[in-house]
């Protein structure tokens, strides 16, 4: 028993030590626009996505964004379209390539890359208004951009 | 103004924004103040190729209780600052001994130039805006200090000075020496700037009308300028205004009074010909 325990300990230490399995913001493909590997290496949660997307220093999608589901989020922006049945739409692959960059999608869109750290014009720290040194670390951690996706795959009509 | 109709001026916007959320058409009222109309729809100028198909004025997206507050000159706040700035025309500065009013009399003897400004002065080859003729004044012809950008005195002299040429429509020079700065102006005005890679088209041109959370995107006319911000209770200079922009693009902004901005203001400003000068406005 106490022996299982110990490989029961090992192994999550070897998943929590998992960093390695995180795909950098450089190094993430695009299919198409879609994106198949979990970038944490882990899995999502949609209760922290939902966090992620209402925060303004977060994702901040209610900013442009609204839907059902999210009707308890005040004030949602109307610059995006609403997502009612993204997850009928997308995949969760897709839904991940468009939170990393949605530009591999809609070429030209206005939704930020939120999982992007390079190429910019006149990157900035932050939101100080000072130059910021590339690469920049991305607007969410592969961790959020995870959370972000799970709670998108709820948006379900 | 008092510190009440601020606040009851403020709750007024929380609920309206609220009630109005995805409603996306502008007002289409009358700005009327002192018993004149002042332009706040006018048709865009040749020089914007179809850009916009109608000007509006940021007034004209704001709500009826900062509409109004900006209809009545004893309820607009900005007019507190015209008054600091009228004290400051007549008080003599500098090793001259000399106040504005020594060389221009009265301030109605700016009447015009928030107009046709900013512009190219065509000895120098500079871009001026009432800025940079403010501070040339000060320091070559009344041995005064320049004026930092976002000094109280300078934004009170600023509305001052709109004030001047209230209802008169602005009618920016884009051609001639203008040309190279307006197409400078141009440039930025469509660059995707920061870690949000927005451009100032992104937000004004392909999405004015639109609400970005509770913030009802407007054309970013600056017509109206120098505005009173009920959130902040102070003056902001369209070039102040840039800088804020800039920033929550996840930007480096630029300087106040730099060429880029300068070229930007002019290019905006140039957006609005036709739209009327507002003396101060009032916005949210
Ligand atoms: C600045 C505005 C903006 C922000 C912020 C933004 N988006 Fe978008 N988003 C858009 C626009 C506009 C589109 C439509 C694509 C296009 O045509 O440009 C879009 C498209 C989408 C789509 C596909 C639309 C569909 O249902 O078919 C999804 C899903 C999406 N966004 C999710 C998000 C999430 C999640 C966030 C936050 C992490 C976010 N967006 C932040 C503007 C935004």
């Amino acid at each position: 028993m106490m022996r299982q325990i110990l490989i029961g300990m090992t192994v999550s230490a070897f998943c929590a030590g998992a960093a390695v399995a995180q795909v950098a913001p450089e190094a993430v493909a695009f299919t198409e626009g879609a994106v198949e590997q979990s970038l944490s290496g882990a899995a999502g949660n949609p209760e922290e996505g939902k966090k992620v997307f209402a925060t303004a220093g977060l994702g901040n999608c209610v900013a442009c964004h609204a839907a059902e589901i999210t009707k308890d989020i005040p004030f949602p922006g109307t610059v995006g379209p609403t997502l009612d049945g993204a997850a009928d739409r997308w995949s969760e692959a897709q839904l991940r390539g468009l939170v990393a960059n949605a530009k591999m999608t809609f070429d030209g869109t206005i939704m930020p890359s939120f999982y992007k750290t390079s190429g910019y014009i006149r990157p900035g720290d932050a939101y100080t208004g000072k130059a910021g040194t590339e690469p920049l670390p991305p607007v969410l951690s592969a961790q959020q951009v995870e959370d972000v996706v799970a709670y998108l795959m709820t948006f379900k009509e | 103004m008092t510190q009440r109709t601020i606040t009851a001026a403020l709750a007024a916007t929380a609920f309206l924004g609220f009630a109005f959320a995805g409603h996306a058409e502008p007002a289409n009222d009358t700005l009327i103040i002192d018993g004149s109309e002042i332009i706040t729809r006018a048709a865009p100028a040749a020089h914007l190729d179809g850009a916009l198909t109608e000007l509006i004025s940021g007034w004209q997206f704001r709500d009826t209780e900062t509409r109004a507050i900006q209809m009545d000159d004893f309820d607009n706040p900005g007019m507190i600052f015209v008054d600091r700035g009228i004290d400051s025309w007549n008080t003599a500065d500098g090793t001259d001994g000399k106040s504005c009013a020594s060389c221009h009399e009265g301030p109605e003897s700016m009447k015009g130039l928030r107009a046709v400004t900013p512009r190219v002065d065509a000895k120098s080859g500079k871009v001026m805006n009432i800025e940079s003729y403010i501070n040339d004044c000060r320091t070559t012809r009344m041995g005064a200090e320049a004026w930092g950008d976002k000094a109280e005195a300078m934004t009170d002299m600023l509305a001052l000075i709109s004030l001047q040429s209230r209802g008169e429509l602005v009618n920016v020079a884009v051609d001639g020496a203008a040309a190279p700065i307006y197409a400078q102006g141009k440039e930025i005005y469509y660059t995707r700037y920061g870690q949000l890679e927005l451009s100032c088209a992104n937000c004004h041109e392909d999405n004015n009308g639109n609400y970005i959370r509770s913030d009802h995107l407007s054309q970013g006319q600056t017509n109206g300028f120098p505005v009173y911000r009920l959130k902040d209770a102070k003056l902001t200079s369209a070039q102040g205004r840039f800088v804020g922009c800039v920033r929550d693009t996840r930007a480096e902004t630029f300087k106040i009074g730099s060429d880029e901005f300068n070229a930007l203001e002019l290019y905006v400003a140039s957006r609005g010909n036709g739209l009327a000068v507002e003396g101060v406005s009032v916005r949210n």
